[in-house]
C-alpha cells in the first residue's frame, strides 16, 4: 500500500484517496519542435527502475495537485512537494542522493 | 413558494450507531486567499475567524471548516444561508474571492453513539483513533467524496446531494446491528 503526504493539506493519504497524474516535470515540445521531439513529449516516458517523480492529485481530499518522489522498486517515498514548480526542491534532491548515491539525477 | 426538502427528508437508521440525515442544513462555500485581511474581516462580521489547516471551528449556530488551501465551508441554519452568502459576497467585493450557497448541493448526516467511529472505519481510509476534535477530514466513503468531523456524541458527515442515497446505504450497512468491529 502506498501512502503519500499531501503537502497542501498535510494528510497522509492512502493511495485510493489519490489520483495518479503520470510522470512529473515534462517539458512541452515547442512550436519549432520536430515530429520526433513532439512524439517523445507525448508518449516517451522514463519509467525507470529507480527514482520516479510522479504527479498525484489529492482527489478525495483537498483536491490539489502535488508531486511525489519515490522508488519504483522498493516504494520508498523520498518526499512530496506542491506541483507549482518546474523542478524538485534542493533539499529533496539531497535526500535522494543520500539514500541512493548512484542516482543519475532527476533530468 | 414550494417547501424546501432535504435529500432524504430526515431519514434515520438505528444500528450499533444511530444514523440520521439531518434535514435542511445551510452550506456556504468560500473560495478566497485564506491569508487575506479582507477575508478575516468578512468572517469577523459573523463572529468567525479563518480556521487553520484542516480545522473546523464554531461560533453559535455557525461552523466553519477548512476544505483546502483556498476553500472554506460555512455551515449555518438553512434559512440564513442566502443572507450569509450575500453578506460575505458583499464584504469580499474587493477581493479575488467567490461565495456560493451550496446548501442544495450537499447532504449532511449525523452518526451518533459510542461506536460511531466504527461506522466510518469500515468505509474510509482514515485512522479514526488519531482524528482529533476540531479537525475536518476530507476523504472518500467507499466510492464517493465525503468530509467528517467530531461533534458531541459522535461524528457529522457531509457528501454531495446527488449521492445521498448511496451514502445513506453505506452508513446503514456499516452500522447494522451486530456488525461492530470491537
Ligand atoms: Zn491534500
Amino acid at each position: 500500500m502506498l501512502r503519500l503526504t499531501c503537502p497542501h493539506c498535510g494528510v497522509t493519504a492512502e493511495e485510493t484517496e489519490l489520483t495518479p497524474g503520470g510522470e512529473a516535470h515534462l517539458r512541452r515540445a515547442g512550436p519549432d519542435a520536430t515530429d520526433a521531439e513532439f512524439e517523445s513529449y507525448l508518449f516517451a516516458r522514463k519509467n525507470p527502475k529507480g527514482v520516479v517523480f510522479e504527479r498525484w492529485r489529492h482527489a478525495h481530499g483537498c483536491g490539489k495537485w502535488f508531486i511525489a518522489a519515490r522508488h519504483s522498486v522498493s516504494w520508498q517515498v523520498f518526499g512530496t512537494y506542491p506541483a507549482q514548480t518546474t523542478e524538485p526542491p534542493a533539499d529533496l534532491i539531497e535526500t535522494i542522493r543520500a539514500a541512493i548515491p548512484t542516482w543519475e539525477g532527476w533530468q | 413558494m414550494s417547501d424546501m426538502v432535504s435529500a432524504l427528508n430526515g431519514a434515520r437508521f438505528e444500528g450499533f450507531a444511530e444514523i440520521t440525515e439531518t434535514g435542511l442544513c445551510g452550506m456556504v462555500q468560500i473560495r478566497a486567499d485564506l491569508a487575506s485581511a479582507g477575508l478575516a474581516q468578512a468572517l469577523g462580521g459573523l463572529g468567525l475567524s479563518v480556521p487553520g489547516r484542516r480545522a473546523i471551528l464554531s461560533a453559535g449556530d455557525l461552523e466553519l471548516g477548512w476544505m483546502s488551501p483556498d476553500e472554506l465551508m460555512l455551515f449555518c441554519p438553512r434559512d440564513r444561508a442566502a443572507a450569509i452568502t450575500q453578506q460575505l459576497a458583499q464584504a469580499l467585493g474587493g477581493e479575488h474571492a467567490m461565495v456560493l450557497d451550496v446548501s442544495d448541493a450537499r447532504v449532511r448526516f449525523s452518526i451518533r453513539g459510542e461506536k460511531a467511529d466504527q461506522v466510518l472505519m469500515k468505509l474510509c481510509p482514515v485512522d479514526l483513533p488519531t482524528l482529533p476534535q476540531g479537525e475536518i477530514r476530507r476523504t472518500r466513503a467507499a466510492q464517493t467524496a465525503v468530509a467528517f468531523w467530531r461533534v458531541d456524541g459522535g461524528l457529522d458527515l457531509i457528501a454531495f446531494r446527488s449521492v445521498a442515497g448511496y451514502v445513506m446505504g453505506l452508513l446503514k450497512h456499516s452500522a447494522r446491528p451486530g456488525a461492530e468491529l470491537f
